[in-house]
């Protein structure tokens, strides 16, 4: 296999707070191949969002991060200010949560993806304009000659996602990261952002990361599935495998909770894991998991289980893998 | 209908300048404002030409003289057309109102910007330098400081200018604190936008309205500032007219001629008015939650 795209090893990220350090991210390790959709599952406050904002530096000041992110050949973690917006935005580029405020208001939308593309490609006004048009009309944005010139409270929750979206491609970056980019829509147009996230980087063979606590997207269109709890990897493989042979708990506990219709005629009550996430300022001494772990014992509640390969391609943290009933 | 075709025809920006219109015709206070304030500066501008005699022209045969058809607004004690004093005096006033604003502006916005932006030590030493500074009342420091730089129009309007500033950086921080918060900030570093970009090319435009409006407030203070500094004696200097200096030329002949206080006096009332109530409507008319 070809050296991955971005390999990040040992990212620990911790906030400074009034009470105490929080342990936001606990010697995470992943890596990303050019092309690949990587699935980051957990519930809020898993350190998802924090993962991914700490490889390029995102994060407020209050945060220390450790560990090394490799992206073609450098660490981003070591670079200096300037080198790293270079690469925001123009390799790696982010879509966030909230489309209806992440906008300047005060600019027409043409001139928002227009200075991206000013700034890192070096274009003029007029070509900057004229790529815009072209990248609204890749986005699907109807009418795109009209819109370029619009500002964002003209355009719709979905639209202005989709604009968004369209800056974040205006520099064809190698690795786009979707921080739970469907969460603001309507059901509706989830599903249209979605397909069209993985069209157009399987066109541009842009690597995505995809944030989420959607199991169903994450089925629907990633390659491989990360799943974090309370800052670390509980389990990583490909998204088949995982569907087929989950081994955490947690990741059993999630898959129970989604309903699904067409299960048969008895519908049953949908599963839910007890208890709540520990807090991030104490963890437990073993499995952050244990409290509401159904095969938590002695061991479990002492140790923190390190990622184990139990499958091929699956690596699983916990000392009791296994599918449910097996 | 002719108001669809409006609406379809035009681009988004002519369409938002037409309700901003639209909004601000609603208001008749504002509209009556802005005729005064555009009254003022085109006297101001064009007053060698209105002005119907030349301002340090006396007519020692008419010595506070009244009213007449030769002088519309009477003499003063030394025979000079008290309209065409007027008229040139709304010059010292604009040029007061308007640089001493600018002046305030420049020095008060960037150093707002920064204080917010940053945050931190950089702003708590600002935050606190300014609180100090707005210990002091507006006047008492602009005359401190006019009196420190001498007596000029030049020198007054400066420290008016300097004067007006703690409250505009105080205006200018809490905007940027305020803007900087807003997630199209993180959304632009994510895209690679550096300190100086999200700055001057995010914050600063969505902080254009408040300014605007604090202009416009700022204006008629350093006004009523300039006549008071002129009126010391800190600003203008006679014999150049200003409605400062007027007053103050009235002082002694208040008994024979009050007409030579009452009207410079009216004049700044009036200019000070217009502006303010122009501002008033401005704000009501950028404010978003405002429907009409």
């Amino acid at each position: 296999m070809p050296d991955p795209l971005l390999q990040v090893s040992d990212l620990s990220v911790r906030f400074a707070t009034d009470e105490g350090p929080v342990h936001a991210v606990d010697r995470m390790s992943f890596s990303l191949n050019a092309g690949e959709v990587l699935g980051i599952v957990g519930e809020s406050g898993c350190g998802k969002s924090v993962t991914c904002m700490s490889i390029v530096r995102l994060l407020p000041e209050t945060a220390t991060i450790e560990g090394q992110a490799l992206f073609d050949g450098r660490d981003l973690l070591a670079l200096s200010p300037r080198r790293l917006s270079a690469v925001r935005g123009r390799e790696i580029s982010f879509v966030f949560q909230e489309p209806m405020t992440s906008l300047n208001p005060v600019f027409t939308v043409g001139r928002q993806i227009g200075e991206v593309l000013q700034r890192h490609l070096g274009l003029s006004r007029g070509a900057a304009r004229a790529r815009v048009i072209e990248l609204l009309q890749l986005v699907r944005i109807p009418a795109p000659e009209r819109r370029v010139d619009e500002y964002p409270h003209q355009l719709s929750g979905g639209m202005r996602q989709r604009v968004m979206i369209a800056m974040a491609l205006a520099c064809q970056p190698k690795v786009l990261v979707a921080d739970e980019p469907t969460t603001a829509l309507d059901v509706t147009i989830q599903a249209g952002i979605l397909d069209l996230l993985r069209d157009i980087c399987e066109r541009l063979g842009t690597a995505v990361i995809l944030i989420t606590h959607n199991l169903g997207v994450v089925a629907d269109i990633a390659d491989r599935v990360l799943v974090m709890y309370a800052g670390r990897k509980a389990e990583e493989s490909d998204v088949g495998e995982l569907f087929a042979h989950p081994q955490h708990p947690y990741t059993i506990g999630l898959l129970g909770a989604i309903p699904r219709p067409s299960d048969g005629e008895v519908v049953e009550r949908l599963r839910e894991i007890p208890g709540r996430v520990p807090s991030l300022r104490e963890l437990p001494v073993g499995c952050a998991f244990a409290e509401r772990c159904p095969r938590a014992d002695e061991t479990t509640r002492a140790h923190q289980p390190e990622l184990r390969e139990i499958r091929p391609d699956h690596l699983v943290a916990c000392f009791h893998p296994g599918e449910d009933g097996a | 209908m002719s108001a669809v075709d409006t609406v379809t025809l035009t681009t988004p920006r002519a369409r938002r300048r037409i309700l901003l219109r639209k909004r601000f015709l609603r208001r008749p206070m504002a509209v009556a404002g802005l005729v005064i304030v555009v009254g003022l500066v085109v006297v101001a501008l064009f007053a060698p030409w209105i002005a119907p005699y030349s301002p340090g022209a006396t007519d020692f045969n008419a010595i506070l003289a009244s009213p007449s058809s030769k002088h519309w607004l009477g003499t003063d004690f030394l025979g000079r057309d008290e309209l065409s004093r007027l008229i040139w005096g709304a010059r010292a006033s604009m040029q007061a109102g308007f640089f001493a604003t600018v002046v305030a502006m420049v020095i008060a916005v960037p150093i707002g910007l920064v204080a917010g932006y940053y945050r931190g030590w950089i702003d708590t030493v600002i935050a606190r330098l300014t609180d100090v500074l707005l210990a002091f009342p507006f006047l008492i420091l602009a005359v401190g400081l006019a009196a420190i730089f001498g007596p000029s129009l030049l020198n007054a309007t400066l420290a008016l200018g300097i004067g007006a500033a703690p409250a505009l950086i105080r205006v200018s921080r809490g905007e940027a604190l305020a803007q900087r918060e807003e997630d199209y900030v993180p959304a632009a570093i994510a895209n690679g936008a550096s300190d100086a970009t999200i700055i001057f090319r995010h914050i600063l435009p969505n902080m254009s309205s408040t300014l605007l409006v604090q202009a416009t407030l700022t204006i008629p203070a350093a006004i009523v500032g300039e006549a008071i500094l002129s009126f010391l004696g800190l600003g203008v200097q006679p014999p150049t007219p200003s409605w400062g200096t007027m007053l103050q030329d009235a002082q002694s002949y208040l008994s024979q001629a009050p007409r030579l206080a009452v009207i410079p006096g009216l004049a700044i009332v009036a200019a000070a008015l217009a502006f303010n109530v122009l501002g008033d409507g401005l704000r009501d008319i950028f404010d978003p939650r405002t429907t009409r």
